[in-house]
């Protein structure tokens, strides 16, 4: 694929300004980093960095019914979502169980909801979703808000950072609780991430993109690009779709169990498949005791079978290499178990993710 | 960055450094390291391992991604910088100053079949585009 022909987002004249190295991430032409990626990892951990992910796609759900259309394509629980600005978490599945997409749904008021979706499935979600609101609610109206930019401000100095450089956010700001957004303005302001540290994904028009992001840049925050997107959430134990989850896998086998209420009487796609599912393997984290670097798709022994790992790294933070793996349901947190890295056999201590939250490590 | 112009090189971005005693220096090229990114570990070859021109011998892996590092001609190891074990770092910051092992090489007529300078920048600025 030539350069010509991948996407852009509103910021990309600019990340080629920071002298950033692109790369074609699912078709979209992003920054991997801007010189190094264990800085920018190291500025999210103990200051503040921000990302461009103007390459997700907000959709916009309107009309009356919204909530009962949600709740019913949504395997999370939207009825849980009562105070205006509200975010939730949920898998997008099919009806034999299988991850379409992950992503996370805000409340603003009974006939408007909003979904925050990934790149790579951007396309596939938005005709997936008219086509279930043309069955079961023609009424809805449903936006892909390609007129949006995105960007995510994280870090411990996030908030305050982004109060410097937008003064008129503070007010709200300061009343976010984590997981909610409020619009200010133009600006919707989330106290949401993917890093797990503190901070807010800022969804703004796509005009007005370049000038938050210089004054961002004034205020101290380090630009970080996807390399550093990517060992954050690794070290925080959150899934990347297409890696660590797909359309062949159930929440029940990549650790989002917790995602779906399998009790409650609430219908929702892929709920029959679930309650049916016999998992026969789950998700936990590694990390390894001897010297290298785990990655994605190695194979693991265990004492009660083979796994494989799905996202497989070093952590800046940890200072050691980590990984998250699909093992069977016997193996648990504390086992040690064995990963063919390259042509060697090296040991791996089982753990329960997240290794790095808040700046902290915990796992011993 | 320059590419020096008194070593040689591989189209496969390891640097030849030929030293006074016979032996050879080898590392990575400052392009190589830009490629990877920020290395995080760094595995050489056994001294005393003998290795045949084009070999896989030694590895370096970053953040992202995992690279072979061939031996450059054929011979035997006679020497490799343990300080690159807790300090990969280094490779990023002078690519040719943190060398990573030395070789005695069993047919120096190999050497007269390396890169020079100015052909292993063609092949880097071509990669570069």
């Amino acid at each position: 694929m030539t350069a010509s022909t991948l996407k852009t987002t509103p910021l990309n004249a600019l990340h080629r300004e920071l002298n950033a190295r692109m790369v074609d991430f699912g078709g979209w032409d992003m920054p991997l980093h801007y010189g190094s990626q264990i800085e920018e990892h190291h500025a999210v951990r103990r200051a503040a960095g921000m990302f461009d992910v103007s390459h997700m796609l907000a959709i916009d759900v309107r009309g009356a019914g919204s909530r009962e259309f949600l709740a019913y394509v949504l395997a999370n629980n939207v009825h849980r979502l009562r105070d205006t600005g509200k975010a939730l978490y949920s898998c997008l599945l099919n009806p034999a169980g299988g991850v379409l997409d992950d992503l996370i749904v805000y409340f603003f008021a009974e006939d408007w909801f909003r979904l925050v979706v990934n790149a790579g499935t951007a396309g596939k979600d938005c005709a997936w979703l008219m086509a279930r609101r043309d069955e079961r609610a023609p009424q809805l109206v449903i936006t892909p808000r390609r007129d949006l930019a995105i960007i995510a401000v994280q870090g411990p100095q996030a908030r305050a950072k982004v109060y410097a450089a937008l003064p008129g956010t503070q007010a709200a700001g300061e009343q976010l609780v984590y997981f909610s957004a409020a619009h200010v303005g133009d600006l919707m302001l989330a106290r949401t991430g993917y890093t797990g540290e503190d901070g807010f994904e800022i969804v703004l028009p796509a005009v007005e993109g370049v000038a938050l992001w210089r004054r961002l840049h004034e205020q101290g925050v380090t630009p970080a690009g996807l390399g550093a997107r990517d060992t954050l959430r690794l070290e925080a134990g959150m899934n990347l779709y297409g890696q660590d989850m797909d359309e062949t896998t159930t929440p029940l086998e990549t650790g989002l169990a917790w995602t779906v209420d399998l009790k409650a009487p609430r219908d929702f796609i892929g709920k029959r498949a679930l309650q049916d599912a016999q998992a026969t393997r789950h998700a936990l984290g590694l990390v390894l005791l001897d010297k290298g670097v785990m990655r994605n798709h190695q194979k693991i022994t265990t004492a009660h079978g083979d796994g494989e790992i799905t996202s497989g790294g070093f952590g800046p933070t940890l200072e050691r290499s980590l990984a998250l793996a699909r093992v069977p349901l016997a193996v648990r947190a504390g086992d040690e178990v064995q990963v063919a890295v390259r042509d060697k056999l090296l040991r791996a201590r089982v753990v329960k993710p997240p290794f790095v939250r808040h700046g902290k490590v915990l796992i011993a | 960055m320059t590419t020096p112009a008194e070593l040689k090189y591989t189209k496969s971005h390891e640097w030849i450094k030929q030293e006074a005693d016979g032996t050879v220096t080898v590392g990575i090229t400052h392009h190589a390291q830009e490629l990877l990114g920020d290395l995080v570990f760094v595995e050489l070859p056994a001294i005393g391992r003998k290795l045949k021109q084009g070999e896989e011998c030694a590895v370096v892996e970053s953040v992202k991604a995992a690279a072979d590092v061939f031996a450059p001609v054929t011979g035997e190891v006679v020497g490799a910088n343990a300080d690159l074990a807790d300090a990969p770092e280094k490779i990023n910051q002078d690519a040719y100053g943190a060398w990573m092992f030395k070789l005695k090489p069993a047919d120096p007529n190999e050497l007269g079949g390396l890169l020079d300078a100015a052909a292993y920048q063609a092949i880097a600025d071509a990669d570069a585009h």
